[in-house]
């Protein structure tokens, strides 16, 4: 088996419609070890919850895989049969939270009636109510929620507590890699604190081995994971430690978007915070070169027509033309962006 | 009675009943006072489901307190004609792509502020207060006029809200979590509009969000909210850093800081 949890290489999914083709993730490569943590980040719109979907082998009907390799522990998801991907790959090696989390619960079965379903579907042979209460009141329970969750129906779970419920039922097989998309964004702060505590110890409590956590919030990141990737319209621009990253951003993107951050520190207040001028560019039809260069206030005259190398530096991979040689000597183009 | 306070809130509560026979009640706000001055940001903060919008649309009047006193400008909110009373409070709420009809191009929303107005001005001078509105708010009249809402960003057509106000030029705004659908990039853009407001037009504003952090960069005075229940009301600095009530500081405690790593 292969060492690396997760190995994307050059991996390109597009929506098509009638709308024509969105280049949403284009041409992303990604190694995740064994026992990391890694939070990816980015802007709505920036093809997160894609690049989530097309690692999953779990695609909406209009996103397609266009190309490139995503291998989880060896097993390629997009060569393998559908039927082997649920059988050894899903529950197994790798399980998926998607963002609408509540949708996934069965609204008109209770929770250990959902599981004991989904016991039947991985496995092949019926469960009774209570082998079913035994194996998930354990699990439950070594996650901090109370045996009565199982009794009830999704609608009488709070978002929090729901949230909670779905990440501990997708690690009841103990997956290696666990996949969450945006975990927190739809939950008060003192729920958030809760389930991030509640996926790091599922990680120390060794039910999972690494995790992948999707979310455009870089504060929450920053607290659960060790790693985190910078992705912008559809790449990834920056990859390091997360403290480095949000310490020191290399990236003009990164800078930018901690620029425009508002920690709770009691600085906040005196300080005069601007956003990021412009929009994410429409991924139907991409800027030529770097993706980042109408909104980018360092902006040279190559970055308007080639595409950046990605740039080893400090232990970390950045995506700019600043950080090669023609950067250290490049003429930035001068312009007014409205910063406000 | 103070004099500068425009709008004055006075143990509003509102219970929420259904029923007939067997009557429930829940109680949507619960004995809540405070008073907002003039040019002040004030801050209503909250987990969801502690009353913040309801106490909102109490003062913006579109649902009734079951008791209590609103007072605007000293005299009580249901005295006013309705349409004297939305001329001076507005309102901007969370969900920017709703709040404009899709079949119309941007103008109209700001084009039918003025019918709101007691003398409404020229077709001319309409013109020519729009495009000076929203070159004051920093947006590009040529840019922004004639469009329609699908061609602009959530951060876009919020700060085109808050021009329409600054139009009707009310004495107190409700923003009702205004940026919670906006991307963390263009967020600032919102918030820092409204403190321009402030500023420079010395409107009030009622600020409700459940992010201490834009409560913090924003407010001037705010309230901590818990089941209907106003429990801690103060200067931000004060009642954020340094908090009395419990529930205040497990709030403070729980959002997540950006420099540094809780020990989990």
């Amino acid at each position: 088996m292969d060492k690396n949890a997760l190995v994307v290489k050059n991996l390109k999914g597009y929506y098509r419609g009638t709308f024509g083709v969105v280049h949403a993730v284009d041409g992303v490569s990604l190694k995740v070890d064994e026992g990391e943590r890694v939070g990816i980040a980015g802007e709505s719109g920036c093809g997160k919850s894609s690049f989530a979907q097309l690692i999953t082998g779990t695609t909406t009907p209009l996103l397609h895989y266009e190309g490139g390799q995503v291998k989880v522990y060896g097993y390629d998801i997009w060569k393998i049969s559908p039927e082997k991907m649920r059988k050894e790959v899903k529950c197994k090696l790798m399980s998926y939270v998607p963002q609408a989390m509540l949708n996934s619960l069965n609204p008109t079965k209770r929770v250990r009636e959902f599981i004991a379903d989904m016991m039947r579907e991985r496995t092949g042979r019926k469960y009774s109510i209570d082998e079913v209460r035994e194996m998930a009141i354990e699990h439950f329970e070594r996650l901090g929620l109370d045996g009565y969750v199982l009794d009830v129906y999704p609608h009488e779970l709070s978002g929090g507590m729901a949230q909670r419920v779905i990440t501990a039922i997708s690690t009841l097989g103990s997956p290696k890699l666990l996949i969450t998309d945006e975990p927190t964004s739809a939950l008060d702060v003192t729920s958030q604190k809760r389930m991030i505590k509640l996926m790091i110890d599922i990680q120390r409590e060794g039910i999972i081995k690494s995790l992948i956590c999707i979310s455009h919030d870089l504060a929450a990141l920053n607290q659960l994971c060790d790693r985190i990737v910078i992705m912008y319209a559809g790449v990834f621009v920056e990859d390091g430690r997360v403290d480095e990253v949000i310490n020191n951003p290399f990236h003009p993107y990164t800078r930018m978007l901690m620029d425009s951050l508002l920690p709770l520190e009691p600085e906040t207040k005196d300080k005069e915070l601007s956003s990021i001028s412009g929009v994410v560019p429409d991924l139907r039809n991409p800027p030529p070169g770097c993706r980042f260069h109408p909104r980018c206030d360092q902006c040279m005259e190559i970055c308007t027509r080639k595409e950046p190398p990605e740039v080893e530096k400090d232990g970390r991979i950045v995506k700019c033309w600043l950080y090669t040689k023609i950067g250290e000597k490049g003429k930035r183009v001068k312009r007014h962006l409205e910063r406000r | 009675m103070k004099g500068d306070a425009v709008v004055r809130v006075k143990n509003l509560t509102k219970l929420y009943t259904s029923g007939y026979i067997r009557t429930t009640e829940v109680v949507g706000a619960k004995n809540v006072s405070f008073d907002i001055k003039k040019g002040e940001i004030f801050c209503l903060v909250g987990e969801s489901g502690s009353g913040k919008t309801t106490v909102g649309n109490m003062i913006l009047r579109l649902i009734k307190p079951t008791s209590g006193k609103i007072l605007l400008d000293g005299k009580d909110a249901f005295s006013y004609d309705k349409k004297a009373y939305w001329r001076k409070v507005q309102a901007v709420f969370q969900d920017p792509y709703s709040s404009f009809n899709f079949f119309y191009n941007v103008d109209k929303p700001l084009n039918d502020a003025f019918d709101l107005l007691e003398n409404s001005p020229s077709k001319e001078e309409r013109k020519k207060i729009i495009r000076s509105t929203l070159e004051t708010i920093g947006m590009n009249p040529d840019e922004i006029l004639g469009r329609y809402p699908h061609q602009l960003s959530g951060g876009q057509m919020q700060r085109l809200l808050i021009a329409r106000s600054l139009i009707i030029r009310p004495s107190l705004l409700v923003a009702d979590e205004p940026t919670s659908m906006i991307d963390a990039s263009t967020r600032v853009a919102v918030l820092n509009e409204l403190l321009r407001l402030k500023k420079v037009a010395k409107m009030s504003v009622l600020f409700i969000t459940h992010d201490l952090a834009q409560a913090y960069y924003i407010g001037d005075r705010i309230a901590i909210m818990k089941k209907g229940e106003i429990i801690e009301q103060g200067p931000v600095r004060k009642v954020i850093f340094s908090p009395k009530h419990p529930y205040t500081k497990n709030l403070v405690a729980s959002v997540p800081p950006l420099h540094e790593r809780w020990e989990l």
